[in-house]
């Protein structure tokens, strides 16, 4: 097809959208709303993965050791601790750090003498522990019972379940947001094999007169093609721009108004959301867009 | 030019519209098919296009073998025949210009020889003031004349009209008649279906009469 006849092609599929504009605004809509709700779940998604990433990075099982435990024992647990596939990393924190970092954390320097008045006699000599950080939370319970199992074990303490919340919320929001995705993608495949059938019952008499005069079938379906995938496109760069102003809105509010939570709240920076979300929204709206006029084509313009 | 042999055709519904008919057409003929109401004349035009397929039978058209013109090499195989309707069947949102303008574009036309051929196919069948009007501004007679011009304009070797001037006048009919006439004579072969015996009487070409789906007659114009 010469270029000429291209763009004959294109007017042509941007007219059946104008000329169906009821249809053709229906289908634009859904896919507006398949592809928004896409980009909404994305985000909460992938701003809830940061999250329990951080959260789980500030996760520790802490070992206590029983009285009088023996350096071997104590080496023989750490080889337990580091034989785990889902330990991460693992420290050993002897009495005298532990001491350090409790005066540090909640005495502070204006309680400095509270500290010097124990000198020596440091009152966390059974603190002497390890600090084990895991690769995956949801191991959690079961490094637990295998630590208590170890010889030598008195205490294991587990932080907050925090990261094994959020990874839970996180599965049960995927699991919706796919489900809403696949029923909106279906609504809007059937509503663009709508319009694109309305556009070629109304050139009905066109397509026969271009048939009778030699048309090829690429001619003559090239015009619908264009406008499922122009729906597809317009559909898709809508919700992207939505996406991208409620996206920097919110994250300026919360900034704003909760800069108290700190790190708890640090959004992922919006580039690297649109990184992903727009090449997969576009792929999403003209995949849709061709795959609803193409099964309509097939269907109806039997050439 | 348009050779049939033996060729038959029933519908699925049962009907034998065309049975057995064979006949001959010359480069550069002009022919008329005359015969009543359901003797099977558009079922012979819809053989010659390729939109049926014969139950038996061989069309040769062109020197091509019907049989052999693949799904996808037909409309390659129609752009060398122009057709017209009874009922012109014009864009009704395009002008006149664009009417003619369409048959070139959608068989892949360069917009340069496009911009040249339309005003002289135009000029020719006499509408080139008019090309800026719409079907519904024109008379049936303008309008049939705009899908002639349709026809003719990407060149074909033979025009098939079924009925073209079905819905036209005296005047009118006689008009386009003798547009057909001249375009014959320009060497390009046509063939007429019509019901318009006056006209067919008085221009002396050669009739052929179709009965129940079989050639009852041929004879050349005295
Ligand atoms: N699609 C079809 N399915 C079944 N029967 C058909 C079909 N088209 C035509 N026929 C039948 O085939 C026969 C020939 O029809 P055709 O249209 O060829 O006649 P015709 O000579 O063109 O008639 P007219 O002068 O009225 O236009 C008729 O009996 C008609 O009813
Ligand atoms: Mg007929």
């Amino acid at each position: 097809m010469r270029l000429s006849s291209l763009l004959y092609n294109f007017k042509q599929g941007l007219l059946n959208i104008w000329r169906n504009k009821m249809f053709s605004l229906a289908s634009i809509a859904t896919m507006t709303a398949c592809i928004f709700l896409f980009g909404v779940f994305y985000s909460i998604g992938i701003n809830f993965n940061s999250m329990v990433k951080a959260a789980e990075e500030g996760v520790a099982v802490t070992v206590y050791f029983e009285e009088n435990c023996s350096q071997d024992i104590i080496d023989a647990i750490g080889k337990a601790i580091e034989s785990r596939p889902e330990v991460l990393r693992y420290k050993f924190v002897s009495a005298d750090d532990a001491w350090a970092s409790f005066q540090q954390e909640y005495l502070g320097d204006e309680h400095a003498s509270v500290a010097e008045s124990f000198a020596d006699d440091n009152p966390l000599a059974d603190a002497a522990n390890y600090e084990i950080y895991l690769n995956d939370v949801s191991k959690q319970t079961a490094l637990v019972d295998f630590l208590y199992e170890q010889d030598g074990v008195r205490e294991v303490h587990q932080s907050e379940d925090v990261a094994r919340t959020l990874t839970d919320f996180n599965k049960l929001i995927s699991g919706i947001s796919v489900g809403v995705i696949i029923i909106l993608i279906a609504v809007a495949v059937f509503l663009i094999n709508n319009t694109v059938t309305v556009g070629i019952s109304v050139r009905s008499e066109e397509i026969a007169i271009m048939k009778y005069i030699g048309a090829k079938d690429a001619f003559v379906r090239a015009p619908f093609l264009v406008e499922g995938v122009t729906i597809g496109a317009i559909g898709s760069i809508i919700p992207l721009v939505l996406m991208y102003f409620l996206y920097s809105s919110i994250m300026n509010y919360v900034a704003g108004r909760f800069s108290a939570l700190g790190s708890m709240f640090t959004f992922v920076p919006i580039a690297d959301v649109f990184k992903v979300l727009l090449p997969v929204s576009m792929v999403l709206g003209l995949g849709i867009g061709f795959i609803g006029s193409r099964l309509t084509i097939i269907r109806h313009l039997k050439v | 030019m348009i050779k049939l042999d033996k060729v038959s055709k029933t519908y699925e519904a049962g009907v034998q519209a065309v049975r057995d008919l064979s006949l001959h057409i010359m480069p550069g003929e002009f022919v008329f098919v005359v015969g009543d109401s359901g003797s099977g004349k558009s079922t012979l035009i819809k053989l010659l296009l390729k939109e049926l397929t014969p139950t038996s039978g061989r069309i040769v058209v062109n020197g091509k073998d019907l049989a052999g013109v693949k799904h996808k090499q037909i409309p390659e195989y129609r752009r060398k025949i122009g057709v017209v309707f009874q009922d012109f069947r014009l864009l009704q949102d395009r002008n006149v210009y664009d009417n003619v303008a369409f048959a070139m574009r959608v068989v892949d036309s360069a917009p340069r020889e496009i911009k040249k051929r339309v005003p002289h196919v135009l000029s020719l069948v006499g509408l080139q003031p008019k090309y800026r009007a719409l079907p519904k501004q024109l008379s049936g007679g303008e309008q049939q004349r705009v899908a002639i011009a349709r026809a003719l304009v990407n060149n074909p070797k033979i025009i098939l009209a079924d009925e073209p001037t079905g819905n036209l006048d005296g005047n009118n009919a006689w008009e386009i008649m003798r547009l057909l006439d001249e375009i014959n004579q320009r060497g390009t072969t046509v063939v007429v279906v019509t019901h318009n015996m006056e006209i067919v009487r008085s221009m002396r070409k050669r009739v052929i009469t179709i009965k129940k789906g079989m050639v009852t007659g041929d004879e050349e114009g005295m």
